[in-house]
């Protein structure tokens, strides 16, 4: 028994939808407005372009934009992440060079093209330090029933703090160069961050969509109360997807490290809980929780890059480029709001009952 | 005669509807001066839904209503206020976060040279709260105060803030101990001295008794009759909130009450003194295959809470559970679902349906519950699992896709036994199945109940509506303030379960 | 007199508790370096946290609507960077500083607007106007831009001498602090306005339902952040004589984590602005505390404020937890 709805109805309400519109549009100018925007040349056996800018620089945004739209599809969210990521950076840098106590690392010493840590051990450990992370977020939001946004905003403030804790206060630029491999990297001609984001999004969605655990954090969205008369822990809901935000943010502090060679705690992931945030919204998660979409949420973080290179392609200074960020804001906020969607639909459905469309 | 200056309210073939429900059918109620009016009726039977086109909220498709002898259209809460309608709410619409006085006053407050003057507004304060015969301190917060001090400042408002001719008052007992009921009901009758009318809803009925002077009692949607208080006794209040006449024995009353269903059954559930304080005194049950239980009793008995208890929604303080002669210590709806215990639950709204998701999503929901994370039905079977039950309980749906709260009630109800059902549960407890349901429907649901037990499960049918506990139990057990009151097997008829709901038995 | 003290302690246990820490901390500070016991020291922490100040304040209403207020930092990078390319026009100051003013309330109005009619979550509304006003500043000019008129040097750098304090001053920046705090005061306890906005907070159905005007004090509330964050603008750009985007980041934090500290919760309807007073003293007292260490880095004072506003969250959790059960 199928809907006997008419298929631009349908396509209209999935929930892809007004994305991949809202990048088609920014596409669609680049190409009016700035035909080498497209342009993608081979160099140094890799490909090369300002679409490969996009895709590598987004990277870290979708890795956390893929945690949070759990976090917020649980009603929730973390405004941790940003600095979960530069404590994440942080563990890397220190364990490439291991700072004792207040003994300031010397030049030579930083400069040499080795590490005191394995790599592998320093993935792990990078992984671990966001893992727990999250962990203490999602144990305060489960088990101390604190408001999310209230829990959120304490790693959030003393975040930056412990990362500068761990580097001792500096920044530190990295010379290990495989470690650069993550950010910079390619395999076979495509950047390794792409590779990583696509794993961590294939993981995630089968995690969510092929065991039960998506279905669990929807309806825990959407009616606590309900959800925990038929059998489901709210708790351990809540708990898992604050652990796994972290662990993606971890991921993403990586790359974001591995790519500008350095862990500053002041500076890494600055602004990326907002980011991810808004990719979250534009890809259409409702911010009370509810029904989500990993891919939309990537989609949003594509959005907001292709926006700010298109900014960069058209000459615009980096600084200059927030108030552009906010009008998008806007728009998506009038896009989605309550108002828009029924006007819109009433212009749209009369279109289509003028065309005689049974329903 | 009726000298229409006595009434100061008259509502007239009032009718309300909702999508798929008549909540109101041409009902009729009016209301004198200094007059205690009790409105009762079971959940569902359209108390809320009149009290709601009174104050505004609502606005009726038909009917009239005649206020203070002029016809009036009242279009908003704020304008009923203004008009003379006051309304004291269960949950106290007050903010505990500032005085006891500033609640009284706020938007009103006193000022001197452009700022509030508090000395002023806490003797006017004090003045409105002495009209009650209230005495505290109005400086505190109100959230220092109990539930029933904070009734009596709302009371307190509604009074102080326009010179109201009507005070409803929606279940203001609920949480107040005897001595706060008592002292409600000596304002009441002050109030009533000074030829103000107060609509008093509450399910109560020894409350009813104790104050009013009349009573109106509504049933699906329907009036059924107003009556002075004191030519009414009791028991025939309980038959006509049934639906019963207690002179009618002819209808179906003698149902399947065989008392061999101990005999041969397997036993599957034992509860002894399971009680939890302030919920539900220790009682006893024990359920057996193939047979359906019936709970019955008023609102406010206790139905709901002795649900809760054996499901594992809350946990007892006293006494213990045994599931196929195992004892329980864990409480939860987790455990009793592994344990093939299922509660469809009373408030679908609240505590059942998932309303973004879809009936597939919705019906499965318990059963991948209890197989946990990991073990995921395929969407193939799922599938098959919904459209099993959306034939099989007759839900109307183009499919299986559908969201669920784009259902009708009836719909929504069957969803939610549908998502029990596919647990295949041993012992299946329903809390009001067939509330907001249609004739037809609340038919076949019985009927289900039925062969559901046949099958050899142990249902337990917890109904308001005595007849189809009476057509679809084997045996009944008799709920009263919060107490088992009775258990009855064999032959027993409807009469003898009014009289036990009533106290008298 | 001893049964109005119990009470009274209950209900301001949270801003009681901030109080105490003030002290607390000061005098450990004092302790452990002598040359904090100087009044001059007391007095430096309302040179310094001037602007900090004004934000939460401004910031103190919106949080007990149960509201959140992102863009103040925005706003003040903003008036900064305006005031100083006005400035450099050679407008006069006396027109430039009521035009930001001026400013900041458009901005608050908006915002409230926004989140009033269109229903959108503060938090996301005042994001917006966090990255648009920083966005502003940035489109004015990409560098600090130097202040250089007279009168705003004249404010910056004329000391105004404490009276009883011998060789005490504060700048007169400093002094509006206070000034709003006496307002905001008055508008708290002794208007119609404010014991509407402590309603809303506590429940804003209940609110409605008798019958205030929610919408209108909500709107009211977001134009006063607004407000605030253009005068703190102001007091920035005179003390550091520039205006820059970057200026005051992550001041939103600082602010909402010193509303937190002073008692207020973030679920509305409790606290008020004499607490935010302390949380903002505390917050300059810690900064005092590590400048007199001089070895410890300034990203001490993120992880101890950030510590410090999980100790208060959890002290009002237990206050909370306990009124609802009583």
């Amino acid at each position: 028994m199928k809907n006997n709805v008419p298929l631009l109805k349908r396509i209209r309400e999935n929930r892809l939808f007004w994305p991949l519109v809202a990048l088609a549009l920014i596409l669609i100018i680049d190409a009016i407005f700035a035909p080498g925007f497209f342009k993608i040349g081979i160099l140094d056996g890799h490909l090369y372009g300002n679409l490969i800018d996009v895709f590598n620089n987004s990277a870290p945004l979708m890795l956390v934009a893929i945690g949070m739209t759990l976090v917020i599809a649980t009603g929730g969210v973390d405004l941790s992440v940003g600095a979960v990521i530069a404590i994440s950076a942080a563990m890397g840098a220190v364990l490439i060079n291991p700072a004792l106590g207040n003994i300031l690392i010397t030049n030579d010493i930083l400069t040499k093209d080795a590490t005191n840590t394995p790599l592998w051990i320093i993935v792990l450990a990078d992984l671990l330090a966001g893992t727990l992370c999250g962990l203490w977020n999602g144990w305060l939001v489960s088990r101390g029933k604190i408001q999310p946004m209230v829990a959120t905003l304490i790693l959030m403030v003393a975040g930056r703090g412990i990362a500068q804790l761990i580097t001792n206060g500096q920044i530190m630029t990295i010379y290990y160069t495989p470690y650069f491999f993550f950010g910079n990297g390619f395999i076979l001609g495509i950047p390794v961050s792409i590779y990583i984001v696509a794993v961590v999004f294939l993981f995630a969605w089968v995690l969510v969509r092929k065991t039960s655990i998506g279905l669990f954090i929807e309806a825990v969205g959407i009616n606590a109360k309900s959800t925990y008369y038929s059998g489901i822990s709210e708790k351990n809901i809540k708990l898992f997807v604050y652990t796994f935000c972290g662990f993606c943010a971890a991921i993403a502090g990586l790359i974001l490290s591995s790519y500008v060679h350095s862990a500053d705690g002041n500076n890494n992931g600055l602004n990326y809980e907002l980011d991810a945030i808004l990719a979250v919204v534009i890809g259409g998660t409702l911010m009370t929780g509810g029904r989500f979409s990993l891919f939309a949420s990537v989609i949003g973080a594509l959005i907001i890059w292709t926006f700010t290179i298109t900014m960069y392609t058209f000459g615009v200074p980096a600084n200059a480029l927030l108030a552009g960020r906010a009008v998008l804001v806007l728009v998506v906020i009038l896009l989605y709001s309550d108002y828009a969607r029924r006007f819109l639909n009433k212009i749209l459905d009369r279109k289509g009952s003028q065309h005689g469309t049974a329903n | 005669m009726i000298n229409t200056k006595d009434f100061v309210l008259t509502m007239n073939g009032i009718s309300k509807t909702f999508p798929g429900v008549n909540a109101l059918e041409n009902v009729e109620f009016s209301l004198k001066r200094g007059e205690i009016h009790a409105l009762i009726g079971e959940n569902g039977a359209g108390k809320s839904t009149l009290i709601k086109v009174l104050t505004g909220v609502e606005h009726p498709e038909a009917g009239s209503i005649e206020f203070d002898g002029k016809t009036v259209e009242v279009k908003s809460p704020q304008h009923a206020q203004e008009i003379g309608i006051s309304t004291v709410y269960q949950e106290v619409n007050l903010c505990t976060n500032i005085s006891v006085a500033e609640n009284i006053m706020l938007g009103h407050e006193p000022h001197r040279f452009g700022s509030i003057d508090w000395k002023q507004l806490n003797a006017y304060a004090r003045t409105a709260l002495q009209r009650l015969s209230v005495e505290i301190d109005v400086s505190q917060p109100l959230g220092n105060y109990s539930i029933a001090i904070q009734q009596m400042v709302a009371i307190a408002r509604s009074l102080e803030i326009t010179s109201a001719k009507i005070l409803i008052l929606d279940e203001p007992t609920s949480s107040l101990d005897v001595t706060e009921a008592n002292r409600l009901f000596d304002l009441m009758q002050k109030l009533k001295g000074e030829g103000i009318g107060i609509i008093f809803i509450t399910h109560f009925l020894d409350q009813v008794y104790q104050v009013s002077d009349r009573i109106t009692v509504l049933r699906n949607g329907k009036l059924v009759g107003t009556y002075a208080t004191a030519s009414l006794p009791r028991i025939e209040l309980i038959a006509k909130m049934l639906g019963r006449s207690i002179t009618d024995l002819d209808e179906v009353s003698k149902a399947k009450f065989t008392g061999e269903h101990k005999e041969g059954k397997k036993r599957l559930l034992e509860a002894r003194g399971l009680g939890r304080a302030g919920s539900l005194e220790p009682f006893d049950i024990e359920l057996y295959a193939n047979e359906v239980v019936g709970i019955a009793g008023l609102l406010g008995s206790g139905r709901t809470e002795m649900a809760n208890l054996i499901f594992g929604i809350d946990t007892p303080d006293k006494g213990s559970l045994t599931l196929n002669d195992r004892k329980v210590n864990h409480f939860s709806p987790l455990e009793s679902l592994k344990n093939g215990i299922a509660l469809c639950p009373e408030d679908r709204k609240a505590e059942g349906v998932v309303g973004e998701l879809t009936i597939r999503e919705n019906i499965i929901l318990a059963l991948q519950a209890r197989f946990g994370w990991f073990k995921f039905l395929q969407t193939q079977k799922q599938y098959e699992i919904a459209e099993k039950y959306i034939r099989l309980l007759g839900i109307s749906t183009p499919s299986p896709d559908q969201l669920v709260k784009n259902l009708s009630g009836g719909n929504q109800q069957k969803v939610i036994l549908a998502r029990w059902l596919a647990t295949n549960p041993q012992v299946l407890i329903l809390d009001e199945p067939t509330r907001g349901i249609d004739v037809g429907a609340k038919a076949e649901i019985q009927k289900l109940v039925l062969d559901l037990a046949e099958e050899g499960k142990s249902c337990v049918f917890i109904s308001s509506e005595l007849e189809e506990v009476l057509r679809t139990s084997h045996r009944v057990i008799v709920l009263r303030d919060h107490k088992k009151a009775a258990e009855y097997s064999g032959d027993v008829n409807d009469q003898t379960i009014i009289q036990t709901m009533a106290g008298n038995l | 007199m001893a049964q109005r003290i119990k009470p009274f302690l209950v209900s301001n246990g949270p801003m009681l508790t901030t109080i105490a820490i003030f002290i607390l901390v000061y005098i450990m500070g004092g302790r452990l370096y002598p040359a904090m016991q100087k009044p001059q020291v007391f007095f430096n922490l309302f040179i310094n946290t001037a602007s900090l100040m004004i934000v939460s304040i401004g910031m103190t209403f919106v949080i007990i609507t149960k509201g959140i207020d992102l863009s103040v930092a925005g706003m003040i990078a903003l008036t900064s960077a305006a005031s100083a390319s006005l400035l450099a026009k050679d407008v006069n100051p006396l027109v430039v500083m009521p035009l930001m003013l001026l400013m900041g309330i458009a901005f608050g109005f908006t915002l409230g607007c926004v989140i009033h009619f269109l229903k959108v979550e503060p938090f996301i509304v005042t994001l917006m106007g966090l990255f648009f006003a920083r966005g502003m500043a940035y489109v004015i000019t990409l560098e600090a831009l130097p202040i250089q008129n007279l009168t705003y040097r004249f404010l910056a750098l004329t000391k105004v001498s404490i009276p009883f304090f011998a060789k005490a001053y504060v700048y007169i920046p400093s002094l509006i602090g206070p000034l709003l705090l006496l307002v905001v005061i008055y508008l708290s306890f002794f208007t119609r306005f404010g014991r509407t906005v402590y309603a809303i907070g506590n429940n804003e159905q209940s609110a409605r339902l008798m019958g205030l005007p929610v919408g209108r004090t909500k709107i009211i509330v977001y134009t006063f952040s607004g407000f605030c964050s253009a005068l703190a603008g102001i007091v920035w750009s005179v003390s550091l004589l520039s205006g820059y985007g970057g200026y005051a980041p992550g001041m939103e934090l600082d602010a909402i984590a010193s509303v937190v500290i002073g008692g207020t919760l973030l679920t509305g309807g409790v606290g008020n602005v004499i607490g935010t007073l302390f949380g903002v003293l505390i917050n300059g007292t810690i900064i005092s505390i590590l400048q007199f260490n001089g070895t410890l880095s300034s990203w001490w004072t993120r992880i101890g404020v950030g510590v410090l506003t999980l100790i208060f969250i959890g002290i009002q959790s237990l206050f909370y937890m306990r009124k609802k059960h009583s």
